[in-house]
């Protein structure tokens, strides 16, 4: 049983450097723990001035998302005894800018989920005295995994297009885009496949699938990015063969 | 932070770290996918020696004859062999990934992953037979 | 470039199904099997008998001319995103769609000729 592991975290403080270092902290280990209750410890114990986000530590926030070793986790889902014996390397997020120590933007992810207008739009809203929208299991089955999404960018994180082409719409957006287009109430599917089939769009994606491996809720952005690859393709196809279905 | 979006946008204290040419060795499962989809040009290599068949046998009896002494060279053998690891791999790989693209949707659930791939094989086989039997019947 | 994209996947979808399905079995016997002498390849007289029916030649032309534009798409982004070519990405897609159609456009010829 081991006493202590080491957490080797990345420093980056603006004021006082140019490029991002390393500390190493050596924190006790307990079988319980979370990489998130280290980087706690460290803050309340060892240095104060560790900066990085958090909030519900359970795995529904989408807030703690850093690279464990590499590969971009939730550090309130990654157990300390995963890491044995350490060192445990954590880093910031990859593609994104690092304000400080393990603090990333995310103000890029914010515009485009905007963009794909993640909201049920309709042609007509029913007026409230009308009764609610119904929708059957199998309807609401369709969509639900890509409803999952907690928008913690390790999809963005593990996604090289992303970070060879940063202008790339990017996993999430294209999978929250396709909640809504697969849900039955919605009726804006044409207008996100305008903005969806732009040069940034979805056909940047090559199918590397890092994202669907990283993914902690299980939506699965890759599968929604090849289905909507389809979609858009068949769609293409019957505007050349019936050029007067304006959908 | 006050300032206005394009402001920010720009802030010069962010560390943005740039992604090197190497980016794919980086990772296991990068490098995975860049071999992956370099079997597009061992596909291209497969369709150019049928081309090649083709005018080879435009050509006649005698250029038929030379195209395959040619393929029976040590040099074209190996890298046929290379070709045909890397078709197979672009094979399986496809079949694998097949099922994340094409949704099938009977009685309300969508059918298993397994069903789909199951069938990719299943056709894969079927297609090879009936090649194998054309080539070999003569 | 933009509005035919989905046409390019298409043809990018269809050569990869097409390579996936045909041509694994075509490579062993013409690359391996025959020239190896485990089997017998087939003479000049019957490959010319075959290549009378029409059925045939598309069969051929479906094999060689998807393939290509499978790999034209494929090596395009391959090129795009891991040489990080990014200036050049105009010039790749021409020559890398120009290919394809020209091999194409050969594969067709031949097909019509012989």
């Amino acid at each position: 049983m081991a006493f202590s592991i080491a957490l080797t975290v990345t420093r980056y403080r603006p004021e006082r450097e140019a490029v991002p270092t390393f500390q190493t902290y050596d924190i006790p280990f307990r079988k319980d723990w979370v990489v998130l209750d280290g980087l706690n410890h460290i803050k309340d114990t060892l240095d104060g001035s560790l900066s990085f986000r958090w909030s519900c530590r359970m795995g529904v926030c989408g807030s703690c998302g850093m690279k464990v070793n590499g590969t971009p986790t939730l550090t309130c889902a990654a157990f300390l005894s995963d890491y044995l014996p350490g060192p445990v390397r954590v880093e910031p997020l990859d593609y994104f800018p690092v304000v400080r120590d393990l603090v990333v933007d995310l103000s890029d992810f914010m515009r485009k989920l905007k963009r794909v207008k993640p909201w049920i739009i309709r042609d007509h809203e029913k007026p409230p005295a009308e009764g609610e929208y119904l929708q059957t299991p199998e309807q609401l089955d369709t969509y639900k995994p890509f409803s999952m999404c907690i928008n913690c960018m390790l999809c963005y994180s593990a996604c090289p297009i992303y970070g060879l082409e940063p202008s790339f719409i990017g996993p999430a957006a294209i999978a929250l885009a396709q909640r809504y287009n697969m849900d039955s109430r919605d009726q804006g599917a044409a207008e996100r496949l305008k903005i969806l089939s732009e040069h940034d769009g979805i056909w940047q994606c090559t199918f590397v699938g890092e994202c669907t491996k990283v993914c902690p809720k299980h939506v699965d952005p890759a599968g929604a990015i090849q289905q909507y690859k389809l979609t858009s393709a068949t769609r293409w196809v019957m505007s050349l063969l019936l050029p007067w279905s304006a959908r | 932070m006050s300032a206005g979006p394009h402001y920010t946008l720009y802030h010069p204290r962010w560390h943005r770290r740039r992604v090197s040419v190497w980016w794919w060795l980086q990772k296991r499962s990068y490098t995975w996918f860049v071999l992956r989809e370099l079997t597009s040009v061992f596909v291209a290599f497969v369709a150019m020696v049928y081309l090649w068949q083709l005018r080879a046998l435009a050509q006649g009896p005698d250029a038929y004859a030379q195209f395959l002494a040619r393929l029976r060279t040590p040099f074209f053998l190996t890298l046929d062999t290379v070709a045909f690891l890397f078709v197979l791999f672009h094979a399986i790989t496809w079949f694998n990934l097949t099922p994340k693209a094409i949704v099938v949707r009977a009685r309300g659930k969508r059918v298993p992953d397994w069903v789909i791939v199951g069938s990719n094989y299943a056709a894969w086989l079927v297609a090879s037979a009936v090649v194998a039997l054309v080539l070999l019947r003569g | 470039m933009e509005r035919i994209t989905p046409l390019l996947w298409l043809l990018f979808s269809t050569g990869g199904t097409v390579a996936a399905l045909l041509l694994p079995v075509h490579l062993f016997l013409t690359g391996l099997a025959f020239p190896l002498g485990w089997f017998d390849a087939p003479s000049y007289e019957s490959v010319v008998r075959l290549m009378a029916r029409p059925l045939v030649r598309l069969y051929l032309f479906v094999i060689i001319a998807l393939p290509l534009f499978h790999w034209a798409h494929r090596f395009r982004y391959t090129l795009y995103d891991g040489l990080q070519l990014k200036h050049l990405t105009a010039l790749i897609a021409i020559l890398c769609y120009g290919a394809a159609v020209l091999g194409t456009a050969v594969t067709a010829y031949l097909l019509w000729t012989i």
